[in-house]
């Protein structure tokens, strides 16, 4: 039996413990705001946070999330107030939308350890999520905008 | 087994969400949002509903894949109807014949239905004005729709909110088309105004919006192995070790198709199970023997070569102007070049994924789908085929789709739901694996090209040959199909918009041996990178800057002859005007300060230019190329003329987008096979363009025009690619006629 925290909600599992948190948080608790792009921790579209910090939930069994806090882009914010969110919304940043929960938590992220990041800090920090969209600059600025806001 | 049909089957999912999706960004939740324009108390046509409460509900009847139609569209008719946008509230409509065309791609939803909007809209708002002119015994032409949301006299101050006219006008009779007053261009709020996504708050609030997303009661989840190879089949199956696996409830053998494929299901084994992992793992446990078949033989490198041979013939002659063969015969100075571009696959961030839920009881059988579908019409059609049901006893709800570009107009994985729903008795969703969207797509096809030119003194072309060989779409809907269609040989190849007074184009034999289909600007692709590269070849043997020479090569400003390219009636709305290509291309130098900064040494600039779905465009890459020949993009500079555009917001998502699954075609992008099945399976061997590798700045300018809209979701893409390779010359000398750069020592 597996107890871990999701968005400030206690959760316990004893399913398959090679079933990656990723499937546990769309499927068993109908989170689906975490996407699957290639579970191979390659795209960062299922990106969420580990007690702050950005992990790939795709490839994290549940068998290691033993006492984690982990935070879904669900839990962000009502209705899109975060700042990341709102710079985004600012910025008009999604085309499909697919990839931008992911991009999202990246970003908060990224933020938290790096309030205002550098263009070079922002390459290496989003280079692991795609957007086949190709909203890249327009994360970009959303990103700086979010450091602003931040301050 | 018969189930009878649930009177409160849950659905925790996407088909209520849309709705909800305006109110959301607004703060407040309406209580009582309705889900069907039907519930409204006026709802003169398909595609509009007002209901007493002066909420105003527009249909999106096309499908919504960042393509920004459920912004665009329901703003064209919002703007006739004098609708306040912050009042509107978009549905997404079901698969259903009665709307027309609801097959998304080749970027016609503006171009098509404009017109069909704003008489919608008109339409509408003609029938308020005249309930409140009864009511208020007022001639029509005192009443206004001003401000928005109301009907005002104006001798006075009485008005009416549109809430309160709508059960009125439900009573007036649907004007004629010729008593519809369209606004003029001058008076539009909407169209040609930048507005952000209707839906962007949810989207960045994690909703559950798209096909993966979708729950239903009872729902059990498939994954299936599919025959490694095209026209393969199952020899024999051991399940035994992933019936062992934790959650895993049984498997089940799909047939294999009956050629040609068309958009039946590849065949194989399911596994059945009750979460998407337990699919996955139970998948992996498989052990399947498998009959490949004929195209087991089949092997990239070689089948290059083969198409290299081909394209070095003389080939099926297609359009011919004057006599290219004469003036090659009287010698002089001849430019010869071979171009190759390999297989791209889709790669949408949301692999295919479709929910169906068959049902079965005294009425007969239906299924309901939920796909991301570009063609619900299509999934309706192919399910009921398959399921041997009518047409309209399948629904198709249209989810959001995490991207297409072509992928998801093929409802292949939508079939394979609908029969696993009927065999297991339940609703079934099928999930393909990012190594199943890899290895089981419908590719952009693979082409080889041989172009040639005999030049004047001045280096510019009095006879230009080119030849076009690939395995065509037409394959995948007439077995052994080896010839391009009018489609692909009409997309950059029959007609250049250049002033050279003999020309032929040509097309070449090739079998096919994957599933071929259409990609983001499909034949475009390989034609721009064929012709714009052999237009920048021309130039440098000319000794001339390859903008002025690009500029000399498209000549005077005219309306080009396409002959018998254009289809009745479409040639003439949206003739081919190189005055429109001049200026595209004169813009994009200008902002791209073309000339101004010296190339080589590992800086450059290229251009294209190319024109597709009727809309002209012009780009300039900038590129730095260090001396390990990896590539940066600093800046990209594109002009668009794509004539009226609804909402250049969009148009410039479209366009900053097209750069970089340019970047990504150009670079990195190949699919190849060995004995018949793909090499790649995820994004380490099938790579696409990431933050740090795409152009750091695409400008986009947008020409105003009054022509007829044209198409935007594509039309980026073509000259992007030899844009690009064109500043890879500048920039280090090296011509690269074959992609993608990566095969030429470029990262």
């Amino acid at each position: 039996m597996v107890h871990l925290k999701v968005n400030g909600n206690a959760q316990t599992f004893d399913g398959d413990p090679e079933m990656p948190l990723l499937w546990y948080v769309r499927d068993i608790l109908g989170l689906t705001g975490t996407k699957f792009g290639c579970g191979m921790a390659l795209c960062g579209a299922c990106t969420v946070l580990q007690n702050g910090k950005a992990v790939r939930s795709c490839t994290k069994q549940m068998r290691t999330v033993e006492g984690l806090e982990i935070t879904t882009i669900e839990a962000i914010s009502s209705h899109g107030a975060h700042p990341v969110q709102k710079a985004w919304a600012e910025v008009n940043v999604p085309q499909c939308g697919y990839c931008q929960p992911g991009q999202i938590m990246q970003a908060v992220s990224l933020l938290s350890s790096k309030p205002h990041p550098t263009d070079d800090d922002i390459d290496s920090g989003m280079a692991g999520n795609i957007c086949r969209c190709g909203t890249y600059q327009r994360i970009r600025a959303a990103i700086k905008m979010a450091a602003k806001e931040t301050v | 087994m018969c189930r009878g049909i649930p009177s409160s089957r849950k659905v925790l999912c996407v088909a209520e969400f849309p709705v909800l999706a305006k109110a959301a960004r607004s703060g407040a939740t309406p209580s009582g949002a309705l889900s069907s324009i039907d519930a409204t108390a006026f709802h003169p046509s398909l595609f509009v509903g007002i209901h007493s409460d002066g909420a105003v509900y527009i249909v999106a009847h096309r499908s919504e894949m960042g393509n920004g139609v459920r912004t665009s569209l329901p703003r064209i008719l919002a703007d006739e109807l004098d609708a306040d946008w912050s009042r509107v509230q978009v549905i997404q409509a079901d698969g259903d014949a009665a709307y027309g065309s609801q097959d998304t791609d080749g970027s016609h939803s503006v171009r098509e239905f404009f017109d069909v909007l704003r008489e919608a809209g008109a339409t509408a708002r003609l029938m308020l004005v005249r309930a409140a002119a009864q009511q208020w015994n007022i001639p029509e032409s005192q009443c206004v729709a001003d401000p928005m949301h109301v009907v005002s006299d104006k001798n006075s101050s009485r008005k009416f909110g549109y809430g309160e006219l709508a059960a009125l006008a439900a009573k007036q009779p649907v004007p004629k088309k010729e008593e519809l007053q369209l606004k003029t261009p001058q008076q539009w709020r909407y169209i040609g105004k930048p507005a952000p996504g209707y839906d962007v708050t949810e989207v960045c609030s994690g909703k559950p919006l798209f096909g993966m997303d979708v729950r239903v009661d009872g729902m059990l989840y498939a994954a299936i192995a599919h025959p490694p190879v095209l026209g393969g089949k199952v020899k024999s199956v051991d399940d035994s070790a992933a019936l062992k696996v934790i959650g895993v409830k049984k498997t089940i053998a799909i047939d294999p198709f009956k050629p040609p494929h068309a958009f039946q299901p590849l065949g194989g084994v399911a596994v059945i199970a009750d979460n998407t992992f337990a699919a996955f793992k139970g998948r992996k446990q498989l052990k399947v023997e498998w009959d490949n078949g004929r195209n087991a033989s089949y092997n990239s490198a070689e089948y290059r070569k083969e198409l290299q041979r081909t394209a070095r013939q003389p080939g099926k002659a297609v359009h011919t102007i004057g006599d290219p063969d004469a003036e090659f015969a009287k010698g002089g100075k001849i430019v010869e070049a071979e171009y190759f571009a390999p297989h791209l696959a889709h790669a949408s961030m949301e692999p295919p994924v479709a929910v169906a839920d068959f049902r079965s009881d005294a009425q007969g059988e239906k299924v309901i789908v939920w796909s991301p579908t570009q063609n619900p019409q299509g999934v309706q059609e192919e399910v009921a085929k398959a399921l041997g049901l009518k047409k309209e006893n399948v629904t198709c709800h249209v989810t959001f789709l995490g991207g297409g570009f072509g992928r998801k107009s093929k409802p292949d994985y939508a079939v394979e739901a609908a029969l696993l729903s009927k065999k297991t008795g339940k609703p079934v969703k099928v999930i393909w694996s990012r190594e199943d969207d890899i290895k089981f797509d419908y590719y952009h096809s693979v082409a080889a090209m041989y172009l040639k030119a005999a030049v004047d003194d001045s280096g510019k072309p009095k006879a230009w040959l080119q030849r076009s060989v690939f395995p065509p779409i037409g394959s995948t809907f007439k077995e052994n199909e080896v010839y391009g269609g009018d489609g692909e040989m009409s997309m950059g190849w029959n007609v250049v918009p250049f002033d050279v007074p003999n020309f032929r184009s040509e097309n070449g034999q090739a079998a096919a041996h994957v599933r071929i289909g259409w990609l983001r600007s499909v034949a475009n692709i390989y034609h721009a990178f064929a012709v714009q590269s052999f237009a920048n070849e021309l130039a440098y043997a000319a000794k001339r800057d390859p903008y002025d020479y690009l500029m000399t090569l498209i000549g005077s400003a005219r309306t080009i002859d396409v002959g018998s390219q254009a289809p009745p009636g479409v040639g003439e709305k949206y003739p081919y005007d190189t005055a429109r290509l001049r200026r595209v291309a004169e813009i994009a130098a200008e902002k791209a300060d073309w000339g101004k900064k010296k190339s080589g040494k590992g800086s450059g600039m290229g251009i294209a230019v190319h024109r597709s779905f009727f809309t002209y465009v012009a780009t300039v890459v900038e590129v730095e190329v260090d001396d390990q020949n990896a590539i940066r993009i600093p800046r990209v500079y594109t002009a668009v003329d794509a004539g009226i555009v609804a909402n250049p917001e969009m148009v410039r998502q479209q366009f900053e987008g097209a750069a970089v699954f340019g970047t990504s075609i150009a670079r990195t992008g190949e699919i190849t096979a060995t004995n018949g099945a793909i090499d790649q399976s995820n994004f380490y061997d099938y790579q696409v363009a990431r933050m740090n590798d795409a152009p750091r700045q695409v400008d986009i300018h947008i020409v105003e025009s009054v022509a007829p809209p044209a198409g935007v979701g594509e039309p980026g893409v073509p000259p992007f690619v030899p844009a690009l390779c064109n500043a890879v010359f500048a920039a280090t000398g090296k011509r690269v006629r074959e992609l993608p750069l990566t095969r030429n020592g470029f990262s």
